[in-house]
């Protein structure tokens, strides 16, 4: 289990005194048919973009709240780490970013038929988001939008 | 925080009809924001999926993650935690 106690002292006074965004009512949509007919797509806040996309900008206040449409078929090992936070331990995702974008394992479960379908795109966020009022209101409305579009049945979320 | 930041985008994607699953690094944060299925994972922050270049570990957590949509019987807002 990852801790506060392995965030930096200034992290952990922040989160101490944090008011978290609590989703209320919590909406929910139940899988409708079996996994093996479903069309699946990652959504990963590892700060990860394909080569040539405009890295995340951590310098805003309150966090960089875009998203970068991912094409299913990048070799992973072309993700770019563009999270500039300091607070986790990037070699792991660097070494294998299937880690935190497990587009590979996706894959392989999709030739398994555990799943049915990888969608054509995943997409990409940057956490460290401390004021989420434009990820509510904007971008993660957005990003939904361009899921449902693509007639995605799951979503799997990976945080970093 | 990123924890909090794919929670509030999965209730936005089921909003929409698109059934999601979590994984969650700090428990007491998938507690507070309530992401509607949220697997917790033992690992620390930067290594949601366990070991780098670890496939079968890898698929382990994911397939723990995938059988919270196959529970019928599932109450929102759920919250597993990863047992290896």
């Amino acid at each position: 289990m990852a801790t506060l106690a392995e965030l930096p002292l200034s992290w952990r006074v922040f989160l101490r005194a944090y008011r978290w965004r609590r989703i209320d009512p919590v909406p929910w949509t139940p899988l409708r048919k079996p996994l093996a007919d479903c069309r699946v797509a990652l959504v990963s806040s590892a700060g990860f973009v394909a080569p040539g996309q405009a890295p995340f900008d951590e310098r805003g206040r309150g966090g960089d709240v875009s998203f970068r449409e991912i094409p299913a078929d990048t070799d992973v090992h072309t993700l770019v780490d563009t999270h500039r936070s300091e607070v986790f331990d990037h070699r792991g995702m660097r070494a294998d970013p299937n880690l935190t974008f497990p587009i590979d394992r996706l894959r392989e479960l999709a030739a398994r038929r555990r799943i049915g379908a990888v969608n054509h795109r995943h997409l990409s966020f940057m956490g460290g988001i401390t004021a989420p009022g434009r990820l509510v209101q904007r971008t993660a409305p957005e990003a939904a939008q361009w899921l449902a579009a693509d007639g995605v049945d799951v979503a799997l979320l990976v945080p970093v | 925080m990123c924890t909090q930041a794919v929670g509030l985008v999965a209730a936005e994607l089921e909003r929409q009809g698109i059934a999601t699953v979590c994984l969650a690094l700090l428990r007491m944060v998938a507690e507070r924001v309530r992401p509607p299925r949220a697997l917790c994972v033992p690992f620390p922050h930067g290594y949601p999926l366990g070991a780098p270049g670890d496939a079968v570990q890898q698929h382990a957590v994911l397939e723990a993650a995938l059988r919270l949509l196959e529970d019928p019987g599932a109450v929102p807002p759920v919250l597993v935690d990863y047992r290896e």
